[in-house]
């Protein structure tokens, strides 16, 4: 479907939880579907790490359907014919909201310059876009992934902005295993010499670290018995091993081939601020150390939803959350969901969750 | 859509606007019920993931969890009712399930099926095998039942909790049932409070 792009400057600097404020922060976004006259039936859709606004709508750079097709359009499980998707792209990011690569005061791209930004900053940003919009109320918060983070963020800190709050595929807080596949990707992209210290704008960009960043990510969307199943120990265009360092093994090819692409759509400085932003992610520690009152008194439902495959953020990190929301008071829902393809799996053909969301979204 | 007999009589005792949690809700017939017909808040936690989905489906507000380990959870005295239907007879510990419902809920409402009825009695009694009944319908191997319970042990287990019965109900064939209960009844009803 089409989506409608636009692009918004906030009217005022945006505060920054790292101190200091973000002037002229602008924010890319897609809408998805008609607001309603007394604009009650907006959505906000928070994409993840490597996401963008193209929710549903054709990618301007890989010319690729958008990433959640499946599941936003009109008859979809999140239905544009009933609601107004709103999704926007994070700052840091690069798909046209301010972040590195975007011009500082000087006319220079910011590059490192560019302040260091938590998930609170991206969605401060994302309410100042709703306030821009004039939409007080939301039909609903949703999110997968940073997504969901950025959902919950919402949640704690705008408590009477969105009447539901649906995260999938998701976590409170960043574990030690998470942050050590991040700092992994991170130290990939400042070994590339043509990384620069940031300043590679203009000249050639860190491909290669960015491309190893990537591959290491990715294999944490994937669960091992999906690996075995797509690729197993299948070697790639060839009879037998080359007993060289050539890309042998189809999952090899596949990871590279996944790198590669990814080089093309993303700026490697913005996935060393949105990869800081996750690991910086806790929301016990925000509200006093303890999760529950980081949701007390919230009157809006919520619904968690895990994958049996996911073990990037497992069952146990929505349970937590669930937990704490029990502890509160609070209306939720949760269920974990048997899939096959890992932390991906939110993506990818799931039809319970279709029916999850339908019926979260719709009761 | 008509409610089980147990259910029927358990949502006849609920006041309007207040707020359930059905443990064990199934399909959440009963949530779904109550919400619709007397706009209760109404939770559930259901172990079982399908299940879940279909609630969810509905629009309910159900977790899917384990009672006998995520009740703990829950803040006292959190719900105005907290109701166990035909899953007492599963847990690990009915003893301290039934704890956990009291101290959740005001009220506690716990339905299971009566091992002392005469048709259970006499299979054992007569046939000499673990019965098979229309309330116990599945083998001993696979059943979930691994704490079966008459009306008599309930009535003790509340005395020794020191939970009152405020009130009981009881049914055969998904009629009620009245006068030697503990003979006469398939299922039992209680209505507890502390």
């Amino acid at each position: 479907m089409a989506g409608t792009s636009k692009s918004l400057e906030l009217p005022q600097p945006l505060t920054l939880d790292g101190g200091g404020k973000l002037a002229r922060a602008t924010l890319a976004y897609e809408t998805y579907g008609e607001l309603d006259a007394d604009k009650s039936n907006a959505i906000l859709l928070c994409h993840a790490l490597t996401g963008d606004q193209y929710v549903a709508s054709q990618h301007p750079v890989t010319g690729k359907p958008g990433w959640w097709e499946r599941m936003v359009g009109p008859g979809k499980p999140i239905d544009t014919d009933r609601y107004q998707v709103i999704c926007a792209n994070v700052i840091g990011s690069c798909m046209g909201s301010s972040g590195p690569a975007s011009e500082a005061e000087d006319g220079e791209p910011y590059a490192m310059r560019f302040p260091v930004i938590t998930i609170r900053d991206m969605v401060r940003a994302l309410v100042g876009l709703l306030d821009e919009l004039g939409i007080e109320k939301l039909h609903a918060v949703v999110g997968g992934s940073m997504g969901g983070m950025q959902a919950l963020s919402l949640a704690a800190n705008w408590p009477d902005l969105a009447e539901r709050v649906l995260v999938i595929a998701s976590t409170s807080r960043h574990s030690a295993q998470n942050i050590a596949f991040h700092e992994l990707g991170r130290q990939a992209i400042m070994a590339d010499p043509r990384w620069n210290g940031g300043d590679y704008y203009g000249g050639e960009a860190p491909d290669n670290g960015l491309a190893v960043a990537r591959m290491a990510a990715h294999i944490t969307y994937l669960s091992e018995e999906a690996l075995t199943e797509k690729f197993g120990r299948n070697l790639q265009d060839r009879e037998a091993k080359s007993f060289g360092f050539d890309a042998d093994f189809q999952v090899e090819s596949y990871l590279r081939y996944q790198g590669s692409g990814f080089t093309r759509r993303f700026d490697a400085n913005s996935y060393l601020y949105i990869t800081r932003a996750m690991d910086y992610f806790d929301l016990a520690e925000e509200h006093g150390g303890k999760l529950a009152d980081a949701f007390a008194g919230t009157e809006a439902r919520f619904c968690l939803v895990s994958f049996d495959s996911d073990w990037l953020y497992p069952t146990s990190e929505s349970r937590h959350v669930v937990r704490a929301l029990n502890a509160a008071g609070a209306a939720v829902s949760f269920v974990e969901l048997s899939a096959p393809h890992g932390h991906d799996s939110f993506l990818l053909d799931v039809p319970a969750l279709d029916r999850v969301v339908k019926g979260f979204l719709d009761g | 859509m008509t409610l089980r007999s147990d259910l029927a009589a358990i949502a006849s005792q609920i006041e309007p606007k207040t707020r359930v949690l059905d443990i064990g809700c199934g399909d959440g017939a009963l949530l779904a019920n109550l919400r619709d017909t007397k706009h209760v808040d109404a939770r559930g936690m259901e172990i079982d993931g399908s299940c879940v989905e279909r609630c969810v489906a509905q629009g309910l507000s159900v977790v899917q969890g384990d009672a006998n380990r995520d009740l703990a959870d829950y803040p006292d005295k959190g719900f105005d009712y907290t109701v166990l239907s035909q899953t007492l007879q599963t847990a690990t510990r009915p003893d301290q399930m039934l704890d956990q419902l009291l101290r959740v809920g005001r009220q506690a409402f716990v339905s299971f099926p009566n091992f002392a009825h005469w048709r259970t009695r006499s299979a054992l009694m007569l046939g000499g095998r673990m019965p098979v009944t229309r309330a116990i319908p599945v083998s001993w191997y696979e059943t979930p039942n691994i704490h079966h319970v008459t009306v008599k042990d309930f009535r003790e287990l509340a005395r020794e909790k020191d939970a009152h019965i405020e009130r009981e109900w009881f049914f055969s064939n998904g009629k009620p049932v009245s006068g030697g209960s503990n003979w006469r009844a398939e299922f039992a009803v209680f209505q507890l409070s502390r």
